[in-house]
């Protein structure tokens, strides 16, 4: 179970996140998650968009790099140890995580987060087959 | 000051004017025998060395490019056999290929007392320790003060670039009088012995400073800061080296050691020769170089000459500092560097990486600073994974720093926001000020 995730190239220029996110809101897209990573010279946006082609097609006409990416969703018990758990299972089975980042403001006793692995269809059935619950598409 | 060789130092012109027909028509005649290049050109113009009599004759001869030396890379302009090089050096072409230049046991000494003409005009000799702190290798820079030194007698400190601290300890402990390096060099090193508060443990005198444009703020502030007065070189690898024209105790234009180089002043749009005193394209032809000569050739650099006479009683015509390029040439921390180049490398790189880039050069501290900023592409974006991007873009300048002798820092922009004005990406940003 995948969801689709937005990354977007972020020139290291003053303003250039705003006019980024303001393109987005100008085209009524509520983000659900995100991460920003940057290096000394540029920064890739991660998103997850309640629309992600559509943010992608203006993203593109505005001439911004974005590009959409399968990574998953996964549900984590709110309590102390919740994430280590499923890092544990995946760690089990030489699975290496590029790199995660939390949704905002989930409440009801999980935690959903966003992880991207080198190997996502093993990623996804390794999760799949211990019971840990990802989220759909539709879910988010 | 001395001469150093005032017999041709101080030549009268007629008699100057005589030698150096002698020498060209020499040259030319020893050039159509043994350079296929000359020859060619020369029949091409219909012309047989018989029908240059003398330096009148000189604009009659056909023009030679930097390109030339790329094409008969590395050897093929050579006029003796290689048994008679006994050195070569090189520099950086216009697209990554270096160019090669090489030197017979006459023209090294000729080279060393070019350079020893400045030394002695500037009031040195064999008392004097001379720092040579220019890179000591194929840059002709460094072994060109070193063989300078040498030739005079002085004490020669051939300590080569780099490494601040050690430049300093051996300025003081070795008692450097002479220094010899790049303005910007000289800079940072009187910026460096100023924080440390060293000025005083200094012996410096004066410093012979050239490879790269400077101003004459620069002057006075490295005069200030090192104690030191400060003098031009220029010289360039094709002609022979630093040393092809210096300044003496006067400052007022360079001298050009005329009995072994004829400087003209060109239209570079037309190949005709200016009269006296108006700017344009400086050509050299080397009427006494054996291993690597050059007749007429175009140097690029934007130029003015006056015959009249100095008061330091030399003969021979001074050169204005050069006030630019009629090519895109860029000078960075005294390194040459061709836009093409920069283009060259993003295309090897491949399909990922579009060749849409801008150099932008500054000057912060008085250093160059060096950044070129390459477009981001669909390809290169991939799937937004940064150890992918950061792989390629340490390519890109790893690619660069090999190919150009010098290290820009890469930095990748956003797609199609590289400037662009009719359609033509505006690739050089070049905001030193210099006058």
């Amino acid at each position: 179970m995948f969801i689709k995730q937005l990354s977007i190239f972020v020139e290291n220029k003053f303003g250039r996140l705003e006019a980024i996110l303001d393109c987005l809101s100008q085209n009524n897209i509520n983000l659900k998650a995100l991460s920003l990573a940057d290096t000394a010279d540029y920064g890739v946006l991660r998103v997850i968009v309640d629309d992600a082609e559509k943010a992608k097609k203006v993203l593109n006409e505005a001439g911004v790099i974005a590009k959409l990416t399968d990574v998953v969703a996964v549900y984590i018990d709110d309590r102390s140890g919740g994430l280590a758990s499923v890092l544990s299972i995946l760690k089990n089975a030489q699975i290496s995580i590029e790199y995660m980042y939390a949704f905002l403001g989930r409440t009801e006793g999980k935690a959903l987060m966003v992880l991207k692995a080198e190997d996502e269809a093993k990623t996804q059935k390794v999760l799949a087959e211990n019971n840990i619950s990802m989220a759909s598409q539709n879910e988010i | 000051m001395k001469m150093w060789q005032e017999e041709y130092e101080a030549m009268p012109r007629e008699e100057l004017t005589k030698l150096q027909s002698e020498r060209l028509c020499w040259q030319v005649k020893r050039m159509y025998e043994s350079v296929e290049l000359f020859r060619k050109r020369m029949d091409e113009a219909d012309l047989k060395p018989e029908d240059i009599k003398g330096v009148e004759d000189l604009h009659k001869l056909p023009f030679s490019y930097k390109q030339d030396l790329r094409d008969y890379y590395p050897y093929g302009l050579f006029a003796v056999p290689m048994k008679d090089i006994r050195r070569v050096h090189a520099s950086s072409g216009t697209t990554g290929k270096q160019i090669v230049v090489g030197y017979t046991d006459a023209d090294l000494t000729m080279w060393a007392d070019c350079f020893a003409r400045m030394l002695s005009a500037i009031g040195c000799d064999e008392n004097d320790f001379v720092h040579v702190g220019y890179g000591l290798g194929l840059f002709t820079g460094g072994f060109g003060a070193h063989d300078g030194a040498v030739r005079i007698g002085a004490t020669a400190i051939p300590i080569s670039a780099g490494n601040t601290q050690r430049q300093i300890q051996t300025m003081i402990d070795f008692g450097s009088t002479v220094l010899c390096c790049t303005p910007s060099y000289a800079m940072y090193l009187g910026e460096a012995i100023e924080e440390m508060g060293l000025k005083d443990q200094l012996k410096l005198k004066v410093g012979i400073f050239g490879a790269e444009p400077w101003t004459e703020e620069m002057r006075t502030q490295i005069e200030e800061k090192l104690g030191l007065k400060a003098y031009d070189i220029y010289g360039l690898s094709e002609i022979m080296g630093p040393g092809v024209s210096y300044e003496c105790e006067y400052q007022c234009g360079m001298h050009v050691c005329e009995d072994h180089f004829i400087p003209e002043i060109i239209d570079p749009d037309t190949g005709e020769v200016l009269p006296e005193g108006e700017w344009g394209e400086l050509v050299f032809t080397t009427i006494t170089k054996e291993g690597f000569p050059l007749i007429r050739y175009r140097t690029r650099d934007i130029c003015s000459l006056t015959y009249e006479k100095c008061k330091c009683g030399r003969t021979h015509v001074r050169m204005r500092k050069p006030q630019g390029r009629t090519d895109d040439m860029l000078i960075i921390r005294g390194v040459n560097v061709f836009p093409s180049q920069i283009e060259e490398v993003l295309l090897k790189i491949g399909e990922k990486v579009t060749p849409n880039y801008q150099i932008v050069v500054d000057r912060e501290n008085n250093t160059d600073t060096f950044l070129v900023n390459v477009e981001m592409s669909e390809d290169l974006f991939s799937d937004g994974s940064i150890k992918k991007i950061s792989a390629v873009e340490k390519q890109i300048s790893e690619k660069l720093r090999s190919t150009l002798g010098i290290g820009p820092k890469v930095c990748l922009v956003n797609p199609k926001s590289i400037e662009r004005s009719e359609g033509k990406a505006k690739r050089v940003i070049d905001k030193r000020k210099l006058k």
